[in-house]
C-alpha cells in the first residue's frame, strides 16, 4: 500500500522539479538577454550622443581648419587635427619596428632563461602601468633629462612606450598562431630562423598583425593622459608653407609643442574659459569618434583584404 | 651572407629591441621610484604621515613645521572608484560574456565582439566628456548635490572597463573545453545548470584575471575620472561629495609645481604609489595563474 | 676491409636522445643508410622512430632541452657537434613531414624559395630546377598551368607531393620522410609511394617512418623496428616480415599491439 502511494508522489515531485529547473533556465536566459540589450543600448547611446551633438561642427570646414581660440567663441581645431595625425604617424614609425623585433625575439628566439623572464615581466609591467605614469616618465626623461621640452618628439616617444606592449602582445600572438609545422618546414630546408620568420611566418601572420596595428593606432590616436606632460597643452598656429624645421609654426618641426584632439577636449574642459565650450568639445569629440570608427573599419577591412590576397595568389 | 652570420644578425637585432624595451621599463621604474622616495629621504616626511595622513595641503605646514601631505584621501578615493566600478561592471560583463558564448555564439562573433572592440577604442576623454555632460547632470538632478563625486566617477569607469572585462571574460568562457558542457548535458542538466555548475566553475581563475585587469585599468585611469570626481582632496564622506584620486591629483598638480619643491616630490610619491599598485595587480594575476595551473594539473 | 665496403651515406653510432638531461627517449641506436636504399622505420606510436628520424638532420636541436648524444656520421664525418653547419647539412638531408606544409606562396615560389635563399639566382637554372623537381615528384602535369597560383589551393595529396618537390629542389642525397602518407587518401598515397621508389632509383638515400606495415613492405628494401625507445631489430624488409627474430616484432606484426 505504501509503495502505491509513494510512487505517484515521487513522479509528481520529479515533474515539479523539472518544471522548476526549466523555469530557472528560461529566467536566466531572459536576464542574460536583458544584460546584452543594456550593453548594446549603452554603446549606441554613447556613439549616437557624440555624433549627434557634434554633427553641427563635424561638417564645418572652418572648425576643422581654423586655429583654436582661448577666450572667444568660434575657435577651431585645425592644428590639433594635424598634430594628432602627425604624432600617430611618428609613433607608429617608431613603435612598429621595435615591437616587431621584440615580438619576433620572444616568439622565435627567446632562450628559456632568466633574461627572457625579466624581459617578459618588463613588457607586462609596461602594459599594466597607468598611462599617466608613462606620461610622467616621459616628462622626466624626454622633456627634462633629454631637454626636448614639451614637443612632438617627447610626445611620440611617450606614446611609443604606451603602444609597445600592446603591439608586442598582438604580434607575438599572431606569430604563435602560425602552426609549428611551418617553422619545421623552413628549418628543414636549411634556412635560418631569421629567413623562416621573415619569409614564411610573418607573411602568414600578416593579416592579424595589420589588424592589430590599426586597432592600436586607434588607441594611440585617442590617448591623452600620456601626452599632457610630454607633447604639451598648447598648439601654436601652423603655417604649412613654412619649411624652416626650427620654427614653431613649421608643422613638421618635431621640437614644437603639439596639443592633440584628445588633449584639447580635456584642457578646455578643465580650464572652462572658452565661451562655446560645449560646442567645441562636442565637435572635437565627434571628430575623434569618426576617426576611431574609421580606424576600426579599416582594421577589419585591411586584415581581410590581406588574408584574401595571400591565399588567392 | 653566410647562414650562421645571418642567424646571429637576426638574433642580435631582435634581441636589441627587447633589450631596449626592458632598459626603458627599468629606467622608468628607477626614475619614478627615486623621485617618489625623495619625499621621505630629502624632505623628512615620514612614510606613515604620507600614507595615513588625512589632510592634503602641501602648501601649509603642520604643527611640526612639515608640509601636510596626507595621501589617505586620494588612496581612499582611488580604491573606492575602483571597487565600485568593478562591482557595477562585473555582473554585466560576465552576463554578456555568458550570453555570447553559451546562448548566441554566432551573434557574439559577428556583432557583439566587434562592437565591444569599438567600445575599447573610444578615448577616455570622450568618456570623461559624456560623464561630465550626462552622468554628472543626471546625478545632480536627483540627489541635490553637485553631481561630482565617487558615484559619477564609478559609473563612468564602469562603462570604461566594461569592454575590457567583457572581452577577457568571453575568452575565458570560450576556452572551457566543449567536452565539459557535453558531459553536463549528457547528465540531463539544463543550459543554466551547465553554465552555473560547470562552465563558470572551471573558468573561475581566468574570470578573476579578467576582473583584476579591469581593476588595473580603473585604478590607473586619470583624465575621465578627473573630469567628473570634483577634485576635492578630502576623505569622501559619501558617494555624492566631491573627492579625488591619486591619478586626478597628479593630473592637476604636476604642471603647476616646479621640480624639486616638496609639493612636487610628494606628487612623485603619489606616482610611485600608483606604479606600486599596478605591480601588485600584476603579482595577483600571476598568483591566480599559478594557482589555476596547479589546480588543473 | 675498407675495399669491399662502401662508406654509408649516413650512419649513427650510439645515437641517443634525452629530454631535460634525465629522461632518455631513445636508447643507443646503431644504423647505417646507403645510397639508393630505402629504409623503413616501423613501430607503435611513441616508440622513438620519429625522434630518431629527427636526429638525422639535427632537427631535434630546435627543441628546447632536447639533447642528442652519440655520433651521426654523414659521409663518414660526425655532424653531431656544435661546429657543424646545420644549414648546409639540411640542404643535403631533406625532410618531408606528416602534414603537408606548403608555405603561403605560389607553387613556383614554394619550390624555388629555398634554392633562392641558398644563393641560386640564374633564372634559367631556377626554371629548369622548378620543372625537374616537380616532374620527379610526379606533380608537374597537374600544376604546370598554374605555377603562380597559391599552393594552398591544391589538394592534400598534391600539397604533399609539392613538399617533396620542394625538398628535391635542393638536390639532396638523403630524404627523410616522417609518415608522409598518414594524412592522405589511397590514390595520393599511391603516387607518393611511386615518387619514393623513383627517388631511390635516382640514387637518393631514403629513410621513411611509417606506421603502415604494408607501406613499409611496398617501398623499402630494409626495415628497422623500434619499440619503447629502442631499435629492436633491423634487416632486409622481406626477411624481417617473413621471419622476425625478436618476439616483440612478431607480436607487433601479428597485431597483438600497436
Amino acid at each position: 500500500m505504501a509503495d502505491v502511494t509513494s510512487v505517484p508522489s515521487q513522479a509528481v515531485r520529479a515533474a515539479r522539479h523539472a518544471r522548476r529547473i526549466a523555469a530557472q533556465d528560461r529566467f536566466a536566459t531572459g536576464v542574460l538577454t536583458a544584460i546584452v540589450g543594456l550593453v548594446l543600448a549603452v554603446l549606441v547611446a554613447i556613439v549616437g550622443y557624440i555624433l549627434v551633438n557634434g554633427a553641427g561642427k563635424l561638417f564645418d570646414v572652418s572648425f576643422l581648419t581654423s586655429k583654436p581660440e582661448q577666450f572667444r567663441a568660434g575657435g577651431g581645431i585645425g592644428p590639433e587635427l594635424f598634430n594628432s595625425f602627425y604624432l600617430l604617424v611618428l609613433t607608429l614609425v617608431i613603435s612598429v619596428p621595435v615591437s616587431l623585433g621584440a615580438a619576433v625575439f620572444l616568439a622565435e628566439y627567446a632562450p628559456d632563461n632568466a633574461a627572457t623572464t625579466v624581459a617578459k615581466t618588463a613588457i607586462e609591467t609596461l602594459s599594466s602601468l597607468p598611462s599617466i605614469v608613462v606620461g610622467l616618465f616621459g616628462f622626466l626623461f624626454f622633456v627634462l633629462q633629454c631637454g626636448w621640452g614639451f614637443s612632438i618628439l617627447s610626445g611620440s616617444l611617450a606614446l611609443t612606450m604606451f603602444n609597445i606592449p600592446i603591439l608586442v602582445r598582438t604580434i607575438q600572438q599572431a606569430l604563435e598562431a602560425v602552426p609549428r609545422t611551418q617553422r619545421d618546414a623552413g628549418l628543414a630546408l636549411g634556412l635560418t630562423k631569421w629567413e623562416t620568420t621573415i619569409h614564411v611566418l610573418l607573411p602568414a601572420a600578416m593579416p592579424a598583425i595589420v589588424t592589430g596595428v590599426v586597432l592600436s593606432a586607434g588607441r594611440v590616436f585617442g590617448e591623452a593622459a600620456a601626452l599632457i606632460y610630454t607633447a604639451g597643452q598648447s598648439a601654436p598656429a601652423l603655417d604649412f608653407l613654412n619649411f624652416d624645421l626650427t620654427s614653431a609654426s613649421c608643422p613638421w618641426n618635431v621640437f614644437r609643442p603639439a596639443e592633440t584632439l584628445a588633449v584639447h577636449i580635456w584642457k578646455i574642459n578643465s580650464e572652462g574659459v572658452v565661451p562655446d565650450l560645449e560646442a567645441v568639445s562636442n565637435g572635437t569629440a565627434a571628430v575623434l569618434m569618426v576617426c576611431i570608427l574609421a580606424f576600426n573599419l579599416l582594421a577589419r577591412w585591411a586584415g581581410k583584404a590581406i588574408a584574401r590576397r595571400l591565399t588567392a595568389e | 651572407m653566410p647562414k650562421h652570420r645571418l642567424e646571429r644578425c637576426g638574433l642580435t637585432v631582435t634581441g636589441a629591441c627587447v633589450a631596449l624595451v626592458t632598459v626603458l621599463v627599468v629606467t622608468l621604474i628607477v626614475m619614478v621610484a627615486s623621485h617618489g622616495l625623495a619625499t621621505f629621504a630629502n624632505d623628512g616626511i615620514a612614510v606613515g604621515d604620507f600614507l595615513l595622513g588625512t589632510t592634503w595641503n602641501p602648501h601649509q605646514a603642520d604643527a611640526n613645521g612639515n608640509p601636510t601631505v596626507g595621501a589617505l584621501p586620494m588612496i581612499c578615493g582611488s580604491f573606492a572608484v575602483t571597487i565600485l566600478s568593478t562591482v557595477i561592471a562585473l555582473p554585466i560583463a560576465i552576463g554578456s560574456a555568458i550570453f555570447v558564448v553559451e546562448v548566441a555564439p554566432g551573434f557574439g562573433r559577428r556583432v557583439f565582439q566587434p562592437l565591444i572592440e569599438l567600445l575599447v577604442g573610444i578615448p577616455s576623454v570622450v568618456y570623461g566628456l559624456i560623464g561630465l555632460s550626462v552622468v554628472v547632470a543626471w546625478t545632480r538632478s536627483w540627489s541635490g548635490s553637485t553631481g561630482y563625486g565617487i558615484l559619477s566617477a564609478s559609473i563612468v569607469l564602469a562603462v570604461m572597463v566594461l569592454p575590457t572585462v567583457t572581452s577577457l571574460s568571453i575568452d575565458a568562457l570560450a576556452s572551457v573545453p566543449h567536452e565539459y558542457r557535453e558531459g553536463s548535458y549528457a547528465l540531463g542538466c539544463t543550459r543554466w545548470q551547465t553554465i552555473w555548475n560547470v562552465v563558470l566553475r572551471s573558468a573561475t581563475p581566468s574570470l578573476m584575471t579578467a576582473t583584476i585587469l579591469g581593476m588595473t585599468r580603473a585604478f590607473g585611469e586619470s583624465l575621465a575620472v578627473q573630469m567628473v570626481i570634483g577634485n576635492s582632496a578630502q576623505i569622501p564622506g559619501s558617494l555624492l561629495t566631491p573627492a579625488s584620486t591619486l591619478t586626478s591629483v597628479l593630473t592637476m598638480g604636476m604642471g603647476n609645481e616646479a621640480m624639486g619643491t616638496v609639493y612636487n616630490d610628494v606628487l612623485w610619491s603619489l606616482a610611485l604609489l600608483l606604479m606600486a599598485m599596478s605591480l601588485v595587480f600584476i603579482l595577483i594575476i600571476h598568483l591566480i595563474g599559478g594557482r589555476g595551473a596547479v589546480r588543473h594539473g | 676491409m675498407s675495399d669491399d665496403r662502401v662508406t654509408p651515406v649516413l650512419e649513427t653510432r650510439g645515437c641517443t636522445v634525452s629530454y631535460d638531461l634525465t629522461h632518455e627517449a631513445l636508447h643507443p641506436v646503431d644504423l647505417s643508410f646507403e645510397q639508393g636504399g630505402t629504409t623503413a622505420l616501423i613501430g607503435p606510436s611513441g616508440c622513438g622512430k620519429s625522434t630518431f628520424l629527427r636526429c638525422l638532420n639535427l632537427m631535434n636541436r630546435e627543441i628546447p632541452r632536447c639533447r642528442v648524444g652519440g655520433d651521426i656520421l654523414y659521409h663518414g664525418e660526425n655532424v653531431n657537434s656544435t661546429d657543424v653547419d646545420t644549414f648546409e647539412l639540411r640542404k643535403s638531408i631533406g625532410m618531408v613531414f606528416q602534414q603537408p606544409t606548403p608555405f603561403r606562396k605560389s607553387i613556383r615560389e614554394n619550390v624555388l624559395f629555398a634554392p633562392k635563399r641558398h644563393g641560386v639566382t640564374d633564372k634559367a637554372v631556377l626554371d629548369e630546377l622548378l620543372e625537374t623537381s616537380l616532374r620527379r615528384a610526379a606533380i608537374w602535369d597537374e600544376v604546370k598551368d598554374k605555377l603562380s597560383r597559391s599552393a594552398l589551393a591544391l589538394s592534400g595529396g598534391q600539397q604533399q607531393r609539392l613538399c617533396i618537390a620542394r625538398t628535391l629542389a635542393m638536390r639532396p642525397d638523403v630524404v627523410l620522410l616522417d609518415e608522409p602518407c598518414s594524412a592522405l587518401d589511397p590514390i595520393s598515397t599511391f603516387s607518393v609511394e611511386e615518387t619514393i621508389r623513383d627517388m631511390a632509383a635516382d640514387g637518393i638515400c631514403v629513410v621513411i617512418v611509417t606506421h603502415n606495415m604494408e607501406q613499409a613492405a611496398r617501398v623499402s628494401d630494409r626495415t628497422a623496428f623500434f619499440y619503447m625507445g629502442q631499435m629492436v631489430e633491423c634487416g632486409p624488409t622481406e626477411r624481417l616480415f617473413a621471419s622476425p627474430a625478436d618476439s616483440r616484432l612478431e607480436d607487433y606484426l601479428t597485431g597483438r599491439f600497436g
